[in-house]
């Protein structure tokens, strides 16, 4: 009774702050001739909703794909016709072919928070609900199909679910090994991969009957040819320019390979890892080093992709709470540029500060001791330069700081106006910080999953 | 937190262009005009301490935007008044903040480590995250409570308060402008929303008897007062069967209500647990009984009485069904589509976190509430969904707007009247219990 009242507080909680959040403008509000993504999610539906599922991905007379064209898998597009369905129910002026550019009311950007709301209802709010009941009862293990068939839906409904796909990969195959794959492991891999392989072929029905589709739809959602990197992003192809012109320098291929290899590389060490000691504490580790060695690295990158690395790390906040919060504090700020060009100034102070505030204060998580780094063997090494006291005082120490830091480059970013020669100062400056955190973070992640004792059993702590 | 919470609320009310005005005037006119400037329709109606408190924020809201202070730019609002506005409300919520920590010194403290369990703890939140004063987000009402605090420990500042506030207005000799103001009996017995209180209990009396006599031929249709009820917007009910309600008659009634625990504290002061219930009481026997009351005028007893609530099951209660109607009864304040969910959330939290955390405190006796209690206090389930969905969607809506309305407040006013009644029972009981106790 207690639980469920607490979860419901929960729930209430988090469903409230993000609807007030949402009263606030969205990404391209008012600017023609292209909008934003708002705009691309309303056109996803009027496309959907207009034309025959052969011509969704393809350039047609009323299909300009230059004019926010379907770029997602085939359930982000089913899910837009959905939404599609309902908005012509309510007004079909909303999903009008062509008419409908650019369309901005009042109710339709409530129409649209509502669908968000909804899917985050439906979809997001159960499924860490479930999380924690499983964890709570520790039958996460006998998961492991129902798992795959929901990872292998988030794949089909976002192409970026890729960053966590090698941690997935490899913890499935390691728990495969670990039983034999000679006996009950073989069995069990077979079941995986043919729910893998029967939930792809369903979301891909409409799409099968012709290669052409499948080469298209593949051709949309990863577009090669948009460059290296976009706009200011936290990562280190975009740091490096600062010092070295790299998009200048190399080739578009050589470009491609030298990610892919950097990417490659960071991904090993934690995915070798799993493989051999397939359990869930290695397995969210992975999930961390995977994704942000994936954003770090990899081509074309987004800024906003820096919430695939902020979810898993999420699922650390009981064990390593002091880096969680760090990572998180500085994932929303590594954002901060395009949110103040969405003008959502107001709630990124607020939620920030608001989120800083309670993860500290209910966490207690600047007790930093050295045990709670898990730093496993590496402790001896330190301990040769450090005492344990001054250990966590430095890491203190650097968290206060960086947070300053931070704190301070949102003040100038909106505050002081950028020397003329360097108009970007701040956009640049604020992406610089947030990758040598990024970085470091990276490593220790790395540090953690790789120098755990492989005896020592993960100690969960729960609330 | 709580007033950060506020800010990403960026639709402005009418409040806002209220405040604006107030601050305009207060600013650019000289003393002897306040009550009397009556460019914009919202006019100065607060007592002075307000104005003097608006007239103190103009000063630091000149070096925002000085055009707000203009009183002629009706309806300005430019980004920097929009934050000025918001700052200046969190701002005195902070004070707010340090009255509630104030008051949880006051409650006992138990060795409970479970921080849910402390009765301090719980207080606090109820103060802070009253759903009531989230939804009306009003700087006023916030005022107003704190005042009431303060008159707990520094019952003599009140008359110098009021000397020094009032003494300028007594001086020139303004006082009956200034109260016509204030007290505004030109306006009509109920707000445009009928409050739940005893009122609107009469009014539906009335509007059934005439629709019965009506039907039994007992009344003539034509001798029947025309339009009577038009939604919200006319100010004058007229009584059609029962005899019409004068403004002296209402605060007869009001002082007849609480004399008796008036005189009961006097005789037998209780401390400050006693006069507290005695404030609760007045504070809802002035809601009940009163002339032209506000829906949020129901805070003023909801606040003090969480004080008492978590000392007391059967105050907690009283707490639980007054702060449930009380705080669905201001719904119909918060219409437009977009605050809907947050209204909803907001009282939801509420709601299971006072019953969770009452729950826990008293939890070896039992039920809290009864099942009459309990299926009324359900029933505002269905009746929010009636109003606020199934009604809009029939035809209706377009010839009787003022149905879901009238629903609310009936219903509402039910509870609130049952609590009034239990809320006065307990004054005399629980001053017996005490007696016998010591």
């Amino acid at each position: 009774m207690e639980n469920w009242s607490l979860v419901s507080l929960c729930v209430l909680v988090v469903a409230a702050v993000r609807w007030a959040v949402s009263f606030n403008s969205y990404s391209g509000a008012g600017k023609p001739p292209l909008f934003g993504d708002y705009e691309a999610q309303r056109h996803w539906q009027e496309v959907t909703y207009n034309l025959p599922i052969r011509d969704w991905y393809f350039n047609t007379t009323d299909n300009d794909l230059n004019y926010w064209g379907l770029d997602y898998p085939p359930l982000t597009a089913y899910h837009s016709l959905l939404c599609a369905h309902i908005a012509k129910m309510i007004n079909p002026a909303w999903v009008e072919l062509r008419t409908s550019r650019g369309y901005e009311s009042a109710s339709h950007k409530l129409f649209m928070r509502a669908t968000v709301l909804f899917s985050d209802i439906l979809i997001y709010i159960p499924a860490v609900l479930l999380y924690c009941f499983y964890l709570i009862e520790g039958s996460y293990r006998r998961k492991d199909l129902l798992g795959s068939v929901a990872f292998t839906l988030a794949l089909n409904y976002k192409q970026m679910e890729l960053y966590h796909s090698l941690p997935f990969f490899c913890y499935l195959l390691g728990r495969c090994i670990k039983q034999g794959l000679t006996g009950k492991g073989l069995l069990l891999l077979v079941k995986i991969s043919l729910a893998v392989l029967v939930t792809f072929a369903l979301c891909w029905l409409p799409f099968l009957s012709d290669p052409q589709q499948i080469l298209q739809v593949l051709h949309r959602l990863f577009p090669v040819d948009r460059g290296l990197f976009e706009d200011k992003v936290a990562n280190t192809w975009c740091s490096l320019n600062v010092l070295i012109k790299i998009k200048s320098l190399l080739s578009r291929d050589t470009q491609l390979l030298l990610s892919f290899a950097m990417t490659l590389l960071f991904n090993l060490p934690s995915s070798i890892k799993l493989l051999i000691k397939p359990n869930l504490w290695q397995f969210k580790l992975a999930l961390v080093n995977s994704s942000l060695a994936f954003f770090l690295f990899s081509f074309q990158v987004h800024e906003k992709s820096i919430l695939l690395p902020a979810l898993p790390v999420c699922l650390l906040i009981n064990e390593l709470p002091l880096m969680a919060i760090w990572f998180l504090a500085a994932s929303t700020f590594s954002m901060l540029p395009l949110l103040l060009k969405d003008g959502l100034l107001l709630p990124y102070v607020v939620t920030s500060l608001a989120f800083v505030y309670f993860s500290v204060y209910f966490h207690s998580a600047l007790k930093t001791s050295e045990d709670q780094l898990r730093l496993g063997q590496c402790h001896k090494l330190t301990q040769y330069c450090f005492s344990k006291h001054t250990i966590s005082l430095l890491i203190k120490c650097t968290f206060g700081a960086s947070l300053c830091v931070m704190a301070g480059l949102s003040f100038a970013s909106v505050a002081v106006d950028p020397p003329a020669k360097l108009p970007d100062l701040f956009p640049v400056l604020v992406s610089v910080f947030s990758f040598l955190q990024f970085l470091a973070l990276l490593l220790y992640f790395n540090l953690v999953q790789l120098t755990e004792l492989t005896s020592k059993k993960s100690q969960k702590k729960t609330k | 937190m709580a007033a950060s919470t506020n800010q990403d609320w960026s639709c402005h009310s009418t409040d806002f262009e209220v405040h604006r005005n107030w601050l305009a005037l207060t600013h650019s006119l000289p003393v002897t005009k306040w009550y009397y400037e009556a460019t914009s329709e919202w006019t100065l109606d607060y007592p002075p301490l307000f104005a003097w408190f608006e007239f103190g924020l103009s000063h630091i809201a000149k070096y925002f935007d000085a055009q707000m202070l203009v009183v002629e730019n009706l309806n300005y609002a430019s980004p920097a008044t929009v934050l000025f506005q918001r700052l200046s409300v969190i701002i005195t919520d902070v004070i707010f903040i340090y009255a509630v920590r104030e008051c949880c010194k006051c409650v006992r403290e138990d060795k409970e480590k479970d921080l849910l369990a402390k009765p301090s703890f719980i207080l606090a939140t109820l103060l802070l995250w009253n759903c009531g004063l989230l939804i009306v987000d009003h700087g006023s009402v916030r005022w107003k409570s704190f005042s009431l605090f303060r008159i707990v420990a520094l019952g003599f500042i009140v008359l110098s308060t009021f000397a020094v506030s009032f003494g300028p207005f007594i001086t020139l000799g303004q006082i009956p402008q200034v109260l016509s103001r204030l007290f505004p009996f030109k306006r009509g017995l109920c707000h445009a929303y009928w409050a739940p209180n005893i009122w609107a209990l009469y009014n539906i009396a009335d509007k059934v008897l005439s629709v019965l006599g009506v039907k039994f031929k007992l009344l003539d249709q034509n001798k029947l007062p025309k339009a009577s009820m038009t939604g919200g917007l006319v100010q004058e009910f007229q009584h059609s069967v029962l005899p019409s309600v004068s403004p002296l008659v209402t605060l007869v009634c009001t002082l007849l209500s609480i004399l008796p625990v008036l005189f009961r504290t006097w005789r037998r002061p209780n401390g400050a647990r006693g006069f507290l219930r005695c404030l609760v009481v007045c504070a809802l026997g002035s809601f009940m009984f009163g002339w032209h009351v506000h829906e949020k005028a129901i805070l003023l007893a909801i606040l003090p009485l969480s004080l008492l609530a978590v000392e007391s099951k059967d105050d907690a209660r009283t707490f639980l069904i007054l702060s449930t109607t009380g705080h669905f009864s201001l719904f119909p304040l918060i219409f437009t589509a977009p605050e809907l969910p947050i209204k909803i959330f907001l009282m939801l939290m509420f709601t299971v976190f006072s019953f969770t955390s009452f729950k826990k405190i008293f939890s070896k006796s039992g039920w809290l509430v009864n099942s009459v209690e309990a299926a009324y206090l359900l029933g505002l389930v269905p009746l929010e969904l009636l109003c606020e969905i199934v009604y809009p969607l029939t035809n209706w809506q377009q010839t009787l707007p003022f149905i879901p309305l009238l629903l609310t407040s009936v219903y509402c006013a039910l509870g609130v009247v049952y609590c009034f009644i239990r809320l006065y029972l307990s004054v005399f009981n629980a001053s017996n219990s005490k007696v016998k106790a010591q």
